[in-house]
């Protein structure tokens, strides 16, 4: 990355929607009690294939990345977060329907 | 705006809410589905997932302006800042816990820039979040490459015989710039200075504003 040729610097700015406020929450509260650090965040950023940053927004690659080291210090199961993840796709089609406060 | 194609309009012609209008997508899933395991292992709560998002709404780089403000107008704290960051910053309740922070000092021989180019590491309890630009892959490629080049894109163009000193943040070391006061500013009290103090300036791929530019800031 560093170093690499690449065009001019985008100048675009988008506005965060609460998703991505809530996976930079949910970052800084699972490191701040030690469930991992800022360090395993990068690393598993760092292990995605460079197409990622392609075909991945910022957020989706941190929301990877958390569930990657929450899963790795035991905090969940993968098998937990498919049943959730199913039950919350049968909830809705969009976001606002999938979210129950 | 980068929003207004016609593509994220709804069939009535009007934007769709980016959160709660378009499919839901996997990732926007995987979120959801981590936030209610974490609240139900009680690692966290609702409050405090909602507590952490409105500290970080009220972080913004009005923070960095009153400490490089008050920089410009106290030699001691000044001092102090370059000497530990952290601990000078934390004395003006702007506190980055367990991190360094480094201050970087623009002078008439040296400006600083800096950049993650692993991630969009940036100093938060001063500046707010990133904006999307710093943690775009060009920015991170082409700064610790052809930082003149990509300053230049910023409209900031400097002299050849000035230094420049680009510095990669890391997951545990940030950096803030801390510009050069503009000259025509003597007496100028440090709630003044501060308006001058931009965003860009203190990641340095800005300058201060000129003192005409807001005549009455004085007044």
């Amino acid at each position: 990355m560093g170093g690499d040729a690449a065009g001019p610097v985008p100048t675009e700015q988008h506005d965060f929607a609460l998703w991505e406020k809530r996976v930079d929450a949910l970052m800084v509260i699972a490191s701040s009690k030690g469930h991992f650090t800022v360090d395993g965040l990068r690393r598993v950023l760092e292990d995605m294939p460079p197409d990622s940053f392609d075909t991945m927004t910022y957020y989706e690659r941190w929301i990877a990345s958390v569930n990657q080291n929450l899963i790795e210090s035991g905090v969940y199961t993968t098998a937990e977060l498919a049943e959730r993840m199913s039950e919350i796709a049968r909830r809705g089609a969009t976001y606002g329907e999938a979210n129950h406060e | 705006m980068p929003h207004d194609h016609h593509d994220h309009l709804s069939p009535s012609g009007h934007p769709y809410r980016p959160d709660d209008d378009h499919p839901l997508t996997y990732w926007q899933q995987m979120e959801i589905a981590i936030r209610e395991i974490l609240i139900e292992k009680g690692v966290t709560t609702a409050a405090e997932i909602n507590a952490q998002i409105d500290a970080m709404d009220a972080r913004s780089p009005a923070n960095g302006a009153a400490v490089v403000a008050r920089s410009w107008t106290d030699p001691a704290f000044r001092d102090a800042l370059l000497q530990d960051a952290s601990a000078a910053s934390a004395s003006m309740g702007f506190d980055i816990g367990p991190l360094k922070l480094i201050a970087v000092e623009n002078t008439a021989d040296v400006h600083n820039v800096i950049v993650c180019t692993l991630c969009s590491c940036y100093p938060r309890n001063l500046l707010g979040l990133p904006p999307d630009w710093y943690k775009s892959r060009a920015y991170r490629s082409r700064t610790v490459k052809e930082p003149r080049k990509v300053l230049a894109e910023f409209g900031v163009v400097l002299p050849e015989q000035v230094t420049v000193r680009v510095h990669d943040s890391t997951a545990d070391m940030r950096y803030i710039v801390i510009p050069a006061r503009p000259a025509g500013t003597d007496g100028w009290s440090a709630d003044q200075l501060a308006a001058l103090v931009t965003r860009d300036s203190m990641i340095g791929t800005g300058l201060p504003k000129e003192p005409g530019a807001i005549a009455d800031a004085r007044t």
